[in-house]
């Protein structure tokens, strides 16, 4: 049966792409936060730039874009699993239901 | 049950009006009606749904997980209401009155390890568990010691974790209502432990899924009447921050607070992973019914939960303006010099600022239904630990199947023991230096829990031995790297210079822990290791499909 399904070309193919996205995804979260902590800890001016001559400083409009970011990336996710990744499970579970009957 | 809930409801009432009449001589805090008003209401509603979830929860699937049935924009509303601590929500909007942007930098990193809960582990959770994460763990390991250990280190975070909320908590309320120390810590063991022990996860959950809508909705409130006074022009806002606070144009740049690398990257590993092996959070995905409900809920807890740390930079800079600048410093104590009740006040004072006497009560009995929410869910994953990973399967006798009904009594038990040990606790350490008590739940969370339930999902190659050897690894060294480091070796224990000069020892307990995990698998050549590795395809079937995954739900 685990032969069975690990040979099912349709598990192939989610777990490849899955855990490629998953991974990709991943990456690119944690390159964005440490790039700012990196900022942060090194060179802080940078983020101290006034912008346009006021108070307020880049480092905050990059700080909001951070959290927007997060949840962008989380809507990203759900949005590929609950169509493409959702449909290939399916497809897995009705191949393997064939195979039994 | 009813006249039971009834005599716990006299009792409090009882417990209150007793403490309100010791204050009226006037050496606290005034009584604050109308916050004492909106609190009972809060506390009635509570038990109300406590009642009608304890006739509802009958299996042990009800009580661990509320018999799956959450849906995922619940669950992901009670997850915000779970991790929007009175840790946050004052202690996030106090640091930003007092240090400006540094603020946000806390807030970025506790929310960043959310996506990375999605993409790894959340719908991997569902498929492969049942009621805790030990299930995942333990699911092709040996059992024992796997549960053995996933109950350490859960235990230890969550007493950890309640040490933290019980004396804020205490003092929080000492402030706010002018109650005792001690009956306030009393109060909140008491209904915790009534929320859960009567109502399981259903009580749990709704308890947190109300207080996370009241916290959103005041705090919502309180950013749009600090910015209707700017114009809504954040410029306006942040020039009259800068014109008021003492440090002037500093608050606006990243300051000392990350100041060399090491201490950032561990620190970011520390929030990051950390979130990811707290007990209780991951408890909350076993509640929805499947994968895809899973994932819902990480996208609605990660949209509240940013949009909520959005809010707390508005109000720590309208803190700055309109309670620091307010006219006459009202909201100053001038024998300490700091804010009434301290920094962490900001939030609170805030709140009368721009709403006077009723909001201040609002936002008072939100705080408490904060503390209470999150309480009640370390108490139902401790509980948990013990009777579902301790008493039902690592010392259960070999081959027997333990009785579900016995098994929710010893959870009750164990979530009265919880419940009295985290008020003598609470009582014990009023007068500690507790700042270092949530660093090492995180620490602990990140180094002992989240190395093992990681590989235990994605490494074919890991053996009982590698993660029983790996999870001590993090676990002690997690303790010891805290202990010889600058907050309990030199400001506690005063011993001088720290041995360790890292506040969060994650980045080099973390990656101990990972590779004690690899070097005592892969020189296991035990038949419990070639059986481990044996079962890992048929584990990730499950993993990657549900395919036979616990669908919770009672059909």
């Amino acid at each position: 049966m685990v032969e069975k399904i690990k040979s099912n070309p349709s598990y192939i193919e989610l777990v490849s792409k899955r855990s490629a996205f998953s991974w990709k995804l991943t990456i690119t979260m944690l390159v964005v936060y440490y790039a700012f902590i990196l900022y942060i800890a090194f060179s802080p001016e940078t983020l101290g730039q006034s912008i346009s001559g006021g108070v307020a400083t880049i480092g905050i409009p990059i700080g909001m874009a951070i959290i927007l970011f997060a949840f962008i990336m989380t809507g990203i996710y759900v949005k590929r699993a609950n169509s493409e990744f959702d449909d290939l499970t399916k497809q897995v579970k009705e191949d393997i239901a064939k195979e039994i009957k | 049950m009813l006249n039971r809930i009834f005599s716990l409801l006299v009792v409090f009432a009882g417990v209150a009006f007793a403490a309100g009449a010791d204050l009226g001589e006037g050496t606290k805090q005034d009584l604050n009606v109308p916050a004492i008003v909106m609190f009972f209401l809060f506390v009635a509603a509570t038990l109300g749904i406590t009642y009608w979830a304890s006739k509802k929860t009958k299996s042990a699937s009800d009580f661990y997980t509320a018999g799956g049935g959450i849906t995922g924009t619940q669950n992901g509303t009670a997850i915000a209401g779970d991790y929007m601590s009175a840790a946050s929500f004052l202690g996030i909007t106090g640091m930003v009155y007092l240090k400006g942007y540094d603020g946000l930098i806390f807030s970025i990193g506790f929310l960043v390890g959310w996506p990375v809960i999605l993409f790894m582990i959340s719908e991997q959770l569902r498929n492969l568990g049942k009621y805790t994460f030990a299930d995942v763990t333990a699911y092709r390991l040996r059992q024992k010691p796997i549960r053995i250990l996933a109950a350490l280190g859960s235990i230890s975070v969550v007493i950890l974790y309640l040490i933290a909320q019980m004396v804020g908590s205490g003092k929080l309320i000492q402030i706010l209502f002018g109650l005792e120390y001690e009956f306030a810590v009393i109060l909140v063991g008491a209904l915790m432990v009534a929320y859960v022990a009567f109502g399981g996860m259903l009580a749990t959950t709704w308890v947190q899924i109300i207080k996370a809508i009241l916290l959103l909705l005041g705090t919502t409130f309180m950013s749009i009447m600090v910015m209707a006074q700017f114009g809504f022009s954040f410029e306006a806002l942040f020039k009259a921050a800068t014109e008021i606070h003492p440090k002037g144009i500093d608050i606006m740049t990243p300051g000392g607070l990350v100041s060399d690398p090491v201490s950032a990257i561990s620190l970011g590993i520390a929030l990051m992973f950390g979130t990811a092996g707290l007990p209780h959070i991951l408890m909350r995905f076993f509640t929805v019914a499947d994968a895809k409900e899973a994932r819902k809920s990480v996208f609605v807890a990660t949209g509240l939960i940013g949009y909520f740390y959005i809010l707390t930079f508005i109000m720590g800079f309208g803190a700055i303006v309109l309670v620091l600048g307010a006219e006459g410093n009202i909201y100053w104590d001038t024998t300490t010099n700091t804010l009434k009740g301290m920094n962490n006040m900001a939030a609170v004072w805030l709140a009368h600022a721009v709403g006077g006497d009723y909001f201040l009560g609002f936002i008072s009995a939100v705080a408490f239904a904060t503390i209470l929410a999150v309480v009640s869910g370390l108490t139902l994953a401790g509980a948990s630990a013990i009777s579902h990973d301790l008493y039902a399967n690592a010392f259960a006798k070999e081959g027997e199947k333990v009785d579900e009904l016995k098994e929710m009594r010893v959870s009750k038990y164990a979530t009265l023991a919880i419940g009295v040990a985290a008020i003598i606790f609470g009582i014990a350490f009023e007068k500690q230096n507790i700042a270092f008590v949530v660093a090492l739940a995180f620490t602990i969370a990140a180094s002992a829990n989240f190395p093992v339930l990681f590989m235990s999902i994605f490494w074919k190659g890991l053996t009982t031995r590698g993660a029983v050897i790996g999870g001590y690894v993090g676990l002690i060294s997690a303790l010891v790297l805290v202990i010889l480091g600058p907050v309990v070796w030199t400001s506690i224990l005063g011993y001088g210079d720290p041995i360790v000069p890292y506040k969060f020892p994650a980045v080099f307990s973390v990656p101990m822990a990972f590779i004690a995990i690899w070097f005592f698998s892969i020189t296991d050549n035990s038949e419990d290791a070639k059986r481990c590795i044996d079962e890992f395809d048929a584990q990730d079937i499950r993993c990657q499909t549900g395919i036979g995954a616990d669908s919770a739900v009672n059909h």
